[in-house]
């Protein structure tokens, strides 16, 4: 008697699993965006471990070869297995990527947060950084910053990272601001919490959501540049397997028709942003359903 | 209109000033000792002391910037170590190249994406609404070097209905006498069929690469901001008033649902730019941005800054345009103003 008693007062409680569960179910390319998602990641974490040949084991004897079942997605000109490089290199790329948001997300969500919370002369002087980074065109603005600080994949993630801070720092700074005076934090305010615990308690956790979704969708972005970047010989040297650099690699042999050498690490590149872009479209419609398009 | 110009003007002069503080910074960063690196490698001490003196490296960081600033107003942008020519005449030569190549993505972008933007809004949920999104997802995921790859495999090595991805020229054609510095113009004023020809095969593949990079977003902007003044109550009145629908879609739709597409535009060159530098690579173009790309592999500087102020001022007048072009598609700008 007692336990049905309980069980009727207390209102289920869904936990955190069910949650992400209602959320995946809702929208099947959520779902389909968070199951890639995870296979980036375990490639990411074992691909060395499960990949057939070595990544930089060269076979000049079997150079150039198409597909076969030997060889995945064929060989390159040195004759590596090109299966190998793809799947090896999703660590290289998605740690990039990875580091790059995070930081960003550090300085710039921090900075917008300041800016919108204080306002002043602090806002002002971060909206003029802001604005100044927002004058150039991005990815220029990133090789220039790659070509002084000097050619290394840690100056690559920096200038990923400072080319994206304005959108963070707007996002986060129009978040703030908005929830400055609101009523919550007003009687947080007057029942005597510091600012920077307002700051911690109040504002963070309310944005949060806005800003994680905003990492997944500057993800794609995040690889999309470090990739062209690489591209262009930038930051990741050869041999070592990058996908940018692998496509590079493979651009001069498309004209005589040796397609697979770029078509494969070009996937690879394009699977994960596609899966960083849905996974954001995603987490966008259930975090901020007005702005879906 | 003068004063809406000239305070319009005034705006961009705070980002001028920043993006030169920055192309400043960057060049005083540069990995190593700039003044034992212009010297050579055979350089003494005392030579290198020389070349510091020389580039005003032992003055303090405001005299330095002071005389940037001079060297800039002069057009000096350094010179390349790899060619020996003045970086500004350089990027002068190259630029027409760069800008026939985005202008044309560019046209090609909003003429596909603008129609398709507006149908999908018009007919959501139909196919053409799928494809539109099929289109503006993809266009964000695939980079741009890798559409371009994949168009020279397929239309040059399988079809072979384009030339080999190699620059603006076949080898077997002189270029045409310059006057813009745009192939295309200058061959139609030379009036030579052939040229003009030859010069659009070899555009083709590398403008068509940077218009579906650019489709995306334009597309995209463009059917949110349709569906949203299709679905204004000064829609349903003019609908209600018996006006014909292509009346109602076009002057009372579309006009309204062009400012954010207009604005999206400052955001979509920005991509362009950038794009660019990788779509030269990929063709070979003798563009701006590929003269970046060799001169940053040899570790050459001088062309590399040269390189992002150039493009940033030429970013800054093109979001100008496209302010000054908002005042003149929405007339409540011209009053606020």
């Amino acid at each position: 008697m007692s336990s049905t008693v309980e069980r009727a007062t207390r209102p289920s409680e869904p936990g955190l699993l069910a949650h992400i569960r209602n959320v995946l179910l809702e929208n099947p390319v959520t779902l389909f965006a968070a199951v890639l998602f995870v296979a980036f990641v375990l490639i990411g974490l074992f691909g060395p471990w499960i990949v057939p040949y070595s990544p930089l084991a060269s076979d000049t004897a079997a150079a150039l070869r198409p597909p076969t079942a030997a060889h995945w997605f064929g060989t390159d000109q040195l004759g590596r297995d090109i299966f190998s490089r793809v799947m090896v290199a999703t660590r290289l790329d998605l740690t990039i990527a990875i580091v790059s948001v995070v930081s960003v997300f550090a300085v710039g969500g921090l900075a917008g947060i300041l800016a919108g919370f204080f306002g002043g002369w602090l806002d002002q002087v971060i909206g003029r950084i802001t604005d100044t980074i927002m004058a150039f065109p991005l990815f220029v603005l990133a090789m220039g910053i790659v070509a002084a600080l000097g050619n290394t994949v840690g100056n690559i993630i920096l200038a990923t990272a400072i080319v994206n801070v304005p959108i963070y720092a707007r996002i986060a700074r129009t978040e703030a601001a908005i929830r400055r005076d609101a009523g919550f934090v007003q009687a947080a305010r007057l029942s005597g919490n510091s600012d920077i615990r307002l700051l911690l308690t109040q504002i963070l956790p309310n944005i949060m959501p806005i800003m994680v979704v905003q990492m997944s969708l500057t993800m794609g972005y995040a690889i999309l540049n470090a990739a062209g970047l690489s591209f262009i010989g930038l930051g990741v040297r050869p041999p070592t397997p990058e996908w940018g650099i692998m496509v590079a690699e493979g651009a001069a042999f498309i004209v005589s028709g040796d397609w697979w050498i770029a078509l494969f690490p070009g996937l690879a590149l394009m699977l994960a942003v596609f899966c960083f872009n849905l996974l954001g479209d995603g987490l966008r419609d259930i975090v901020d359903p007005q702005r879906r398009t | 209109m003068l004063r809406t110009f000239t305070a319009r003007l005034a705006t961009a002069v705070p980002s001028l000033i920043g993006v030169v503080i920055v192309t400043f910074l960057l060049t005083r960063v540069l990995p190593g000792d700039p003044a034992a690196y212009f010297a050579g490698p055979t350089a003494t001490e005392q030579s290198i002391a020389e070349v510091r003196h020389q580039l005003g490296l032992d003055l303090p960081l405001w005299a330095q910037f002071v005389r940037y600033v001079q060297d800039l107003i002069h057009g000096n942008l350094g010179q390349s170590l790899t060619t020996g020519q003045p970086v500004l005449n350089e990027i002068l030569t190259r630029l027409p190249a760069s800008a026939e190549l985005v202008l044309c993505g560019l046209v090609f972008a909003i003429g596909i994406a603008i129609p398709l933007g507006v149908l999908a809004a018009l007919k959501q949920g139909s196919f053409i609404d799928h494809a539109c999104r099929v289109v503006t997802t993809a266009g964000v995921s695939v980079p741009v070097f890798f559409t371009g790859l994949l168009l020279v495999y397929v239309f040059y090595y399988q079809l072979g209905w384009s030339p080999a991805p190699l620059g603006r020229l076949d080898v077997f054609f002189s270029a045409p006498t310059d006057r813009t510095g745009f192939y295309l113009i200058d061959a139609l004023l030379d009036g030579d069929g052939e040229t003009f020809r030859a010069a659009l095969a070899q555009l083709i593949l590398p403008a068509l690469t940077l218009g579906i990079f650019a489709l995306a977003p334009i597309a995209r902007m463009t059917r949110a901001a349709m569906l949203s003044v299709l679905s204004a109550d000064f829609i349903r009145t003019a609908r209600a008033a018996g006006l014909s629908t292509a009346t109602v879609v076009i002057r009372y739709g579309f006009r309204n649902a062009l400012l954010p597409v207009v604005t999206t535009l400052g955001m979509v060159f920005s991509f362009l730019l950038g794009a660019a530098v990788l779509v030269e690579k990929v063709f070979a173009w003798p563009g701006i941005g590929s003269y970046a790309v060799d001169a940053l592999v040899a570790s050459d500087y001088a062309p590399v800054q040269g390189f992002v102020l150039a493009m940033a001022i030429l970013y800054i007048s093109l979001n100008l345009v496209i302010d000054l072009l908002y005042t003149v598609i929405d007339p409540r700008m011209r009053v606020a103003a």
